[in-house]
């Protein structure tokens, strides 16, 4: 251990001691992403001119990125608590109680600038990231889910973005050995200049071993541990805190390289050290690398940290203190252990290849102390670094809200089946499997719902407990009415969680929007998480961990707002649970719900007129709680064959989905009644599922349902190989799943 | 029934191999670190699915120059039986218990997805719970599953009845489309020459209950524990 053990060198240095200054200049400072009202604070908090690697650490903590300043007293007001909750908001990740002494452990983050610069590596760091900060916690990750958003199918880079982030998502998961088992994708013009690449993981691990970041206590080593440092990434949280221009091509080095390989021999590594009591705290090194875990780490102990960097495993000569502080390099973890484990600790991570080093000790200063070659190369207060941050209360203007549509302002179609065949042979409802036939969603052996229905669904492993999870979000709606639109978001995840059997426990988020300098950007935001924070106190649906992502912006046109919504769920016992495929010649199919034909918004809509326009559908939290506990309850009592929400495309689009994964097709009744049939069939009205039920169970159902008040009505039979509505004609199931499945391959192959 | 399942840097079905053979075997397999030098006393060797050395070089390459790989060779030419599955099969190709090379798929894309078997011969260790021609659904998972070998090798594969498993369309036939990586006669699986050693793609340990999509996988370990219990 001697020649890692800088402690010698490092506690000699007097916290009185300050660096050189850096030449300050308006370029530098601007080229930190640092307002001149923010350089001023800056300067009042240390008291004189900081030196650079100084103000590269302002730089990246104060990054919209990493201090949340724009959003953080918004924030504030999201529901975070609930009897589920171990850990809320403000660790690595989220942590709820499953009983039985286990926790899900889940977060989901976003990586949308790298990934448009350069769409593997930016996609595939993103999953190596949001898995690290699920098993720093101690849990091993289970399952993967990704909500993806690219630009207009027929955009010249469409086809080359999706085929890399995919790629980027399988290769880093595959090799991880955890299944990617759900996720969603939108395309829509409005993210041409600006994707979005949201990554959620779940882990499990034991309630009694959940690992936290605060470093408690003085004179402990702090560990760096995993890969080394090189210069890649660096003022990666900076440019993702800033809008594009023509010339974000040029950002590319500022991407960092994944190393599935080294994150996967990390994992195996830090859970086998975590079997031992050897660690104190733990934090991963994710966006602002060594300074961000550094600071977070000491600030939530009450305690200073002496660094020498000299100990850093380095992969390139030459690096300065600046580059490593500010380094985004990959599959890196900062640990402090108890004095005495280090020897222990480093021959678990020789055995998996992997650096050890002690590169500082905790003090009882309350400064971060950098030391480089001799130097002191930065020296400042902990606690001012991590609470400082600006915090800004951004003006807005909320969203007017739209008009309202009515079923028949929207011109009718007059052939049901042909517009369901081109609803689904397009890009808003086609079939995903392209996409998730990439990933190995099988891996570890407990996948028992795969994808392609409403939720993901894996084994707890060894246990007969189903662990379900859904990622949701209908931007259009939020761009119409971001209110409405929140709620909708959240709603939809559970009733997903809902539909497979699931008891929703709690949500992780990804906020995506626009420039918040911007005042109706800015109202997009609030309004949104009003909506969110409503929805999740109405559904006892806490949120526990996420991320913001501002100025997905390119030359001052925003992407729509899109606060993606993870949600988990838990089955007491698989054997219950539901899926979207029909099963049985003669089942009866009822949809529980009101449909009013409700095309504002509705994919139907944009069909017919070229546009989404109007208000998008209202949500009704009273009756979404209804509906969807009733559902739930009758899935667990084992009384329905079939369920399904009915989400984009509505009841007929559901309907079809459910023929196509039963394969077997249906004979639906004209119940359409004063409402144009195609507003009827397509319409987007919530609070709605599809079930299907024995044909001897369907009267005492139905019977049941009214007797407590929940809209139910039998919309026909599960029958033949067609779809068939009556004075509609026949949709051959073949042909509909041949136009379903085509369409993804042919436009990115 | 003792078994062994070899555990590579980033194996990552070595979990998985393990609980289907304490599952079907009734006993727990012991798991023997790459870097060891000698495989526990054991009636069968497994050598797991996954990314074993991250599939960096060549899948499989490195982990055929780990110290446990002389073991195995040296156990596997005394009638060891070993079975390789996925990232094992091409660990076995590899350090040449197997013949032939396993490129990547026709479409150059990773696929993960069901595909169906078709067991050429139910007279072997590996495939005695099946019947002869039996089509199963067995799940893939790969990125490098395109088996390539040489046409004597071919021929020689072909005229032992040395393909195990071929891929096949629900009417049993080798065709095109059935074939979902590329691979030379739709072969999917192959024995050495003593039949004691099995490499196939397709991961059999995945479908071992109708929880998790159905149950052809466990006539292979059934196979196994029949002979070898």
């Amino acid at each position: 251990m001697s020649e890692n053990n800088g402690m010698s060198d490092t506690t000699l240095i007097s916290e009185t001691e300050i660096p050189e200054p850096v030449a300050i200049t308006a370029e530098l400072i601007a080229e930190h992403g640092l307002s001149d009202d923010e350089y001023k604070h800056l300067l009042e908090i240390i008291g004189r001119e900081p030196s650079s690697t100084e103000l590269g650490i302002f730089s990246v903590m104060w990054s919209e990125h990493c201090s949340y300043k724009s959003s953080r007293f918004h924030l504030k007001k999201l529901p975070v608590d609930g009897p589920q909750v171990i850990q809320g908001p403000g660790e690595n990740a989220g942590v709820v109680d499953l009983g039985d002494g286990q926790a899900a452990i889940f977060k989901m983050e976003s990586h949308n600038h790298p990934s448009y610069i350069e769409p593997f590596q930016g996609a595939a760091t993103g999953v190596g990231g949001i898995m690290r900060d699920v098993f720093t916690m101690g849990a091993r990750p289970v399952a993967n889910l990704n909500a993806l958003r690219f630009g207009a199918p027929d955009h010249p880079k469409t086809s080359h973005l999706v085929n890399g982030v995919v790629a980027g998502i399988a290769a880093y998961g595959n090799c991880m050995g955890v299944p990617t088992v759900g996720g969603e994708t939108n395309f829509d013009k409005r993210y041409d200049q600006n994707i979005l690449v949201n990554a959620m993981c779940i882990g499990l691990a034991d309630t009694d071993k959940i690992f936290y970041s605060a470093a408690k206590g003085v004179g402990l080593p702090v560990v760096y541990v995993g890969s080394k440092t090189g210069r890649d990434g660096i003022h990666g949280a900076t440019m993702a805190s800033a809008e594009f221009d023509e010339q974000t091509d040029e950002k590319r080095p500022t991407v960092q390289v994944g190393d599935p390989f080294a994150e996967k021999l990390l994992l195996e590594a830090c859970l086998e050290l975590m079997s031992s009591d050897a660690i104190i705290a733990i934090q991963d090194m994710g966006a602002a690398g060594l300074t961000s875990s550094s600071v977070e780490m000491a600030d939530k102990g009450g305690v200073g940290f002496t660094m020498n960097l000299d100990h850093v495993p380095q992969r390139e000569t030459g690096m300065t203190a600046y580059e490593m502080m500010l380094s985004e390099s990959q599959e890196r973890m900062l640990m402090v252990l108890k004095p005495g484990s280090e020897a222990s600790a480093k021959a678990i991570f020789d055995k998996w290849d992997l650096d050890f080093a002690v590169v500082g000790e905790t003090t009882d200063t309350g400064r971060l102390i950098v030391h480089h070659k001799g130097v002191i190369e930065a020296n400042l207060p902990v606690a001012t670094l991590a609470d400082s941050a600006p915090e800004y209360q951004r003006p807005f203007v909320k969203t007017p809200k739209p008009d309202a549509i009515s079923p028949s302002d929207v011109p009718a179609t007059d052939d049901v089946l042909g517009t369901l065949k081109t609803l689904m042979s397009g890009p808003h409802l086609c079939s995903r499997r392209w996409i998730y036939e990439q990933y190995d969603h099988m891996v570890m052996g407990d996948t028992v719902q795969r994808p392609g229905g409403d939720a993901a669904v894996v084994r707890v492993h060894g246990t007969k407990k189903g662990l379900a999870s859904a990622t949701d979000v209908t931007p259009r709606y939020c761009y119409a009415d971001p209110y409405e639109g929140g709620k909708q978001a959240v709603v939809e995840t559970w009733r997903n969680l809902t539909a497979v059997g699931a008891s929703p426990l709690a949500i992780t988020n990804c906020l995506n929007f626009g420039n918040p300098t911007r005042e109706e950007i800015m109202g997009q935001f609030v309004g949104c998480l009003e909506g969110m924070g409503d929805a999740c106190r109405a559904l006892d649906y806490p949120i526990v961990s996420g991320n913001v992502s501002l100025y997905n912006e390119t030359n001052g046109i925003g992407i729509p707002p899109t606060p993606a919504i993870g949600g988990i769920g838990l089955i007491d016992d698989i054997s219950t649970q539901a899926t979207v495929a029909l099963r049985d010649e003669g089942d009866v199919l009822i949809v529980i719900g009101e449909t009013t034909g409700h095309v504002g918004q509705s994919i139907y809509q944009e069909l017919q007129t070229g546009d989404f326009n109007g208000a998008p559908p209202a949500v009704d939290l009273e009756l979404e709680r209804k509906h969807g506990d009733m559902i739930r309850s009758l899935i667990i009592e084992g009384r329905l064959k079939a369920v399904h929400d009915t989400s984009d495309g509505g009841l007929l689009v559901a309907v079809a989905e459910m023929c196509l994964a039963g394969k077997i097709g249906v004979k639906l009744d004209d119940i359409s009644g004063d409402i144009p049939a195609g507003s009827f069939w397509f319409g987007e009205d919530q609070a709605r599922y599809v079930v299907s039920v024995n044909p001897g169970d369907s009267e005492a159902l139905l019977a049941e349902l009214s007797d407590k008040g929940i809209p139910a009505y039998q919309i026909g039979v599960v029958t033949g190989n067609e779809i068939t509505i009556e004075s509609h004609g026949s949709l051959p199931l073949e042909q509909l799943s041949a136009e379903f499945e085509a369409y993804l391959p042919n436009l990115l192959a | 029934m003792r078994s062994s399942v070899i555990v590579f840097p980033a194996s990552n079905c070595d979990r998985d191999a393990s609980v289907a053979l304490e599952k079907i075997t009734g006993s727990k397999p012991s798991l023997v670190w790459h870097a060891e030098s000698t495989v526990p006393e054991s009636d069968l060797i497994v050598l797991p699915g996954g990314f074993s050395f991250g599939d960096y070089l060549r899948s499989g390459a490195m982990a055929a120059q780990s110290p446990i790989m002389k073991d195995v060779i040296t156990k596997a030419k005394t009638g060891v039986p070993v079975l390789g599955i996925c990232n094992g099969f091409q660990v076995l190709v590899e350090s040449e218990l197997l013949p032939g090379a396993l490129m990547r798929n026709r479409d150059i894309k990773f696929l993960c997805k069901d595909v169906l078997l078709k067991v050429e011969r139910n007279d072997t260790i590996f495939t005695s719970q099946y019947d002869q021609g039996e089509i199963i659904t067995i799940p893939i998972a790969h990125h490098d599953g395109n088996y390539f070998a040489s046409p004597e090798t071919l021929k020689e594969l072909e005229g032992d009845g040395r393909v195990a498993f071929r891929y096949v369309d629900d009417a049993g036939n080798a065709s095109a489309d059935a074939n979902p990586n590329g691979s030379q006669n739709n072969i999917a699986g192959i024995y050495n020459k003593d039949m004691k050693v099995l490499g196939l793609m397709p991961h059999p340990e995945r479908l071992i209950s109708q929880e998790l999509g159905g149950t052809d996988g466990l006539g292979l370990f059934e196979s196994l524990v029949e002979a070898l219990h």
